[in-house]
């Protein structure tokens, strides 16, 4: 719902659906036993939760709507961080294990098989549900509205709907099922720290699976994947790492805007045509200059982790300029950018391992095995636009992390590949930090140049007006395709670097939360600058870096600072200088 | 803005440039490194545990005439953020060896660094066989008890069960795998007629504990071998437990008797399981009991098995130092080779084996019953480490470069 009709991809839906887990437990347990105490509890812990939503609605998302798509995400993530200390010095580091439901502790026979009488009760809660919120949507004015800005946002605005209103009371019914989802876990399973996250990725797989703002589409695609969960055990009992995405990804190829989705009506695209693209200005160019110019001169002075430091900085530049190339002139968001990176990181260190290679070859086959990934990648993800797009990229990510996690024989596994170290004349951290700078700057300067050569006008003709550009005989499947093979290439090199710099290969390197990373980085110096991806990784590797270095609380600062920096510069950094400029 | 950030930018550079300065004769720096904010639950207690037996050493009056300092980094669950605190611990903090670790991958990523590096790392938790053997290194010593060891611990007990027909449930990743695999291997070395009916591999900490209760019931094993751990552990116990799964099988369990993760199952703890744990209220053997005592009064909470981790590797390390009598990196190695120190159980004193930096740090291995509302471990007897490991030329096999 909520992202149907904000289109906000709500990260802190995952931290809402915890909170309701803990609320829940709390009052639970502080009630007085029996069917009051329990299912008031359940009931209170979900209509808090909506509370807390609306808050985070009024609060924070409202100043930002008018920011660029995705921006809020950013916003949401930082909730996520506070969310996660939060919760941790509130209710403690142990799992906590609820009451069982009064009334339903037992179980029945079905079938000849024992059946708790709970798991009955929630699969009878689903429909239920289902059907209220059916009846919500299509026998009341604000359902028919909210259906009517899921379709067509804008002109619900223009015929003087009160589109504020909306968007609160639609944050605070979808708050309060994200609580009651986790306050009615609590029968079945322990409340701990990790439910979040754990939830979000496969929350996010259902609704696009199903479908944008389709209902009954969530609701298919979450019998559909939890059925293939159940029974797909049985036959591969490892698959459950990647079954979930595994689906989503058939399911994209075949029907682009998921099982139930409907293309949104192209008439009017809703997102406002972009500037286009200045060169940065006089006084930021020098200031660029100067940055690159201390990055050069000053190294030699510091101390060696100064330099591990710079040099992990540098790489993050080049990771989070070849997000930028596709998701800033490209206009296709990738959620899954740290394959990329992660299988630079596996070529350089693949060869490494089975043919000894030395670190020249590895750095050279790096972007060879991310460019071939984009390509296959990138010929099935170019076809889709928006969300979709974006989830299959996400999708390719997983598959992709799974391969290296779970094929032990060639990558080891999770223990990962040791023993990734530069060649003899490379291992001083000066020399290595200066060859990292030298790739960096290089591919980070072609990128640039590519998004003002011809090449990048007609990606940008694609994106902002897809229709006149085919129109003047622009092939925008190819050009889409070969910018996001380049943005994959570009993230191999920053990922072959990665392996060498760090000594070792693991499949964090290309899991979700290093495409976040990215995401962050690209979305904190602003998605529609030249720089911004320079700045945004400059700011975050750094603030991420120091206050994980100097604090122990550092998720509660991250994430508050990151809502600074997202109420007062909703342009991005880069963004405001350009404005002041 | 744009000033204040390079303005940021320069002075951040001249702090992590900042030389410590350090007299030979200043404190003993020692770098730990663990996955505090993705693991809390054992990690907080491991935490004060280190602090208390720091502050012991201290008071005693250090070590040489030399206090002890711990400087603590967060890796996050993360190896690579691992990797740069273990640079930043050594070039700029002065660290004179490096220790910690919960998660394996973590561990392998730290030992390689200290063996690229040349400095000693003191691996507290990290499980996986690796870490000492398929890439052990000089540098690197492993105090907790080893997937290997705890599996054959297990598998002492699993042998005396007339049970054949065994289904294995563990998490989709390198420590489950392994035990699984060791497990087999050990028991059908054991007992040749036992069969493997079923195997589940749940993602960790996304089980999906009813369709996995569900594939094992189907197979009607006569006996499950369990190496889900936390969350995953208790959502298993429940959907088993109300299904029936536990009924008339028994199951041998890794882990489960640790206070980390039969607490937070209270009354629900299952009956008669077989497992590897830590029943801290009834140890009491002198050093236990002194141990225990400290803990509680300082942190009015009792131990867990991480707080036992921290605190014998500060006393490892302490002892160590006192025999190396400097920090110089390959005099420590040197002492750490066959050094003897008392653990935190009061049982027989630990080795660190000269052979494969392996301490003989042991398990306790007993039966969970419910007690007044909470799971404990009964019938419960300490399993030395050295009893468990494999004989001295298969361990030179399995140790191939160090």
């Amino acid at each position: 719902m909520i992202f149907g009709v904000t289109r906000i991809v709500n990260f802190a839906h995952g931290s809402f659906y915890m909170l309701g887990a803990y609320l829940a437990w709390t009052l639970v347990t502080v009630l007085p036993r029996g069917h009051l105490g329990f299912w008031g509890g359940v009931l209170a812990a979900a209509l808090i939760v909506g509370v807390i939503g609306v808050l985070i609605e009024v609060l924070l998302l409202r100043r930002i709507y008018k920011a660029p798509e995705l921006f809020q995400l950013l916003a949401t993530f930082g909730v996520v961080l506070i969310v996660q200390d939060l919760a941790l010095l509130i209710w403690g580091p142990q799992d906590l294990l609820g009451p069982r439901a009064p009334g339903l502790r037992g179980a029945t026979e079905v079938l000849g098989v024992r059946f708790p009488l709970y798991e009955l009760f929630l699969i009878a809660v689903g429909p239920v549900v289902l059907g209220l919120l059916w009846l919500l949507f299509h026998r009341t004015r604000w359902g028919t509205l909210v259906r009517a800005a899921t379709a067509d946002r804008e002109m619900v605005g223009a015929l003087g709907v009160n589109q504020r209103m909306l968007f609160t009371t639609v944050f605070f019914l979808g708050s309060i099922l994200a609580g009651l989802g986790g306050a009615l876990q609590l029968p079945r399973e322990s409340v701990n720290l990790q439910m979040d996250l754990a939830v979000i990725a496969e929350a996010f797989v259902v609704v696009v699976v199903g479908g944008l703002g389709s209902l009954p589409g969530a609701f298919l695609a979450a019998m559909l994947i939890g059925q293939m969960q159940a029974f797909g055990i049985l036959i591969f009992p490892k698959i459950t790492l990647v079954l979930a995405f595994l689906v989503m990804a058939a399911v994209l190829v075949v029907r682009p805007h998921g099982l139930l989705g409907r293309p949104p009506s192209s008439a009017h695209v809703a997102q406002a045509v972009e500037p286009p693209l200045e060169a940065t200005p006089g006084w930021g160019r020098w200031l660029l200059l100067a940055l690159l110019a201390l990055a050069v001169l000053v190294p030699p002075f510091l101390g060696d982790f100064a330099l591990i430091v710079f040099t992990e900085i540098a790489i993050m530049v080049l990771f989070a300029a070849s997000l930028h190339f596709i998701m800033g002139p490209g206009g296709m968001a990738s959620f899954g950018h740290a394959a990329y990176f992660g299988l630079g990181a596996y070529g350089a260190a693949l060869l490494v391992k089975h043919f000894a290679a030395p670190m020249e070859l590895g750095l050279v086959g790096a972007p060879f095995a991310a460019g071939l990934a984009g390509v296959v990648f990138g010929w099935f993800c170019v076809r889709l636009s928006g969300v979709y797009a974006a989830m299959l990229t996400l999708a390719f990510a997983q598959i992709a992390w799974s391969a290296a996690f779970q094929w032990v024989e060639l990558t080891g596994g999770d223990n990962g590949i040791l023993g990734v170290w530069p060649s003899a004349w490379a291992q001083p951290k000066l020399v290595f930090y200066y060859l990292t700078l030298a790739l960096c700057v290089a591919a980070t300067l072609l990128l640039r140049r590519a998004i003002f050569a011809p090449f990048g006008y007609a990606l940008r003709a694609g994106r902002d007006s897809p229709l006149r550009a085919e129109a003047i005989g622009m092939d925008g499947f190819h050009i889409r395709w070969a910018a996001f093979t380049l943005a994959a290439v570009a993230a191999g090199i920053a990922g072959g670097l990665f392996a060498y710099s760090k000594g070792s290969v693991f499949p964090t390197y290309m899991a979700i939360p290093r495409s976040v990373d990215a995401l962050l980085m690209v979305l904190l110096g602003g998605v529609q600058t030249v720089s911004g991806p320079i700045v945004g990784a400059l700011a975050y590797t750094w603030i991420h870096e120091q206050l994980m270095r100097l604090f122990d609380l550092w998720r509660l600062l991250l994430g508050t600072v990151i809502l600074l920096l997202v109420l007062f510069f909703p342009q991005g950094l880069a963004g405001v200088a350009r404005r002041r400029g | 803005m744009i000033l204040g950030r390079r303005g940021a930018i320069l002075a951040g550079g001249a702090v992590l440039a900042a030389p410590v300065v350090q007299a030979q004769e200043g404190p003993i720096r020692i770098g730990e490194i663990n996955s505090y904010s993705s693991q809390p639950a054992f990690l907080i207690p491991y935490r004060n545990a280190w602090t208390m037996a720091v502050d012991e050493v201290n008071a005693a009056g250090g070590v040489n005439g030399r206090r002890i300092e711990t400087v603590f980094r967060d890796d996050a669950g993360r190896p690579e953020d691992a990797v740069r605190h273990a640079g930043e611990l050594i070039n700029n903090e002065r660290v004179h060896l490096l220790a910690g670790g919960f998660l394996s991958n973590v561990g392998l990523a730290i030992a390689d660094f200290a063996n690229q590096n040349r400095r000693l790392f003191v691996a507290s938790e990290p499980l996986t066989d690796a870490l000492v053997w398929a890439r052990g290194n000089r540098y690197t010593f492993r105090l907790r008890a080893s997937t290997y060891m705890q599996c054959a611990m297990l598998v002492e007990e699993a042998a005396k069960l007339p049970a054949r027909r065994w289904a294995t449930v563990a998490p989709n990743y390198e420590y489950g795998q392994s035990s699984v695999r060791w497990f087999k291997e050990l028991l059908t070395r054991a007992k040749p007629d036992v069969q493997f009916v079923a195997e589940q591999f749940p993602a960790l900490g996304r089980i999906d504990a009813g369709a996995t209760v569900q594939a094992l019931a189907g197979a009607n094993p006569e006996a499950i071998f369990n190496v889900t751990f936390a969350a995953d552990l208790t959502n298993f116990v429940r959907q088993g437990s109300t299904r029936g799964l536990f009924d008339r099988r028994r199951v041998v369990s890794l882990l489960t008797g640790e206070p980390e993760y039969l607490d937070p199952l209270g009354d629900e703890a299952p009956e008669n399981w077989i497992v590897t744990g830590y029943p801290w209220q009834d140890i009491n053997t002198e050093g236990h009991r002194r141990f225990r005592d400290a803990y509680r009064a300082r942190f009015r909470d009792h131990p867990r098995l991480g707080s036992v981790v921290a605190y014998d590797t500060v006393t490892a390390i302490a002892t160590m130092l006192r025999r190396s009598e400097g920090t110089d990196t390959d005099r420590m190695i040197e002492a750490m080779r066959g050094l003897r120190f008392p653990s935190a159980f009061g049982e027989t004193e630990v080795e660190f084996r000269d052979l494969d930096h392996q301490s003989t740090s042991g398990a306790y291995v007993g039966r969970t019953a419910v007690r007044s509302g909470r799971g404990v471990m009964v019938d419960w007897r300490y399993a030395d480490g050295r009893n468990y490991l494999p004989p001295d030329d298969v361990v030179r096999g399995l140790r191939p470069q160090a």
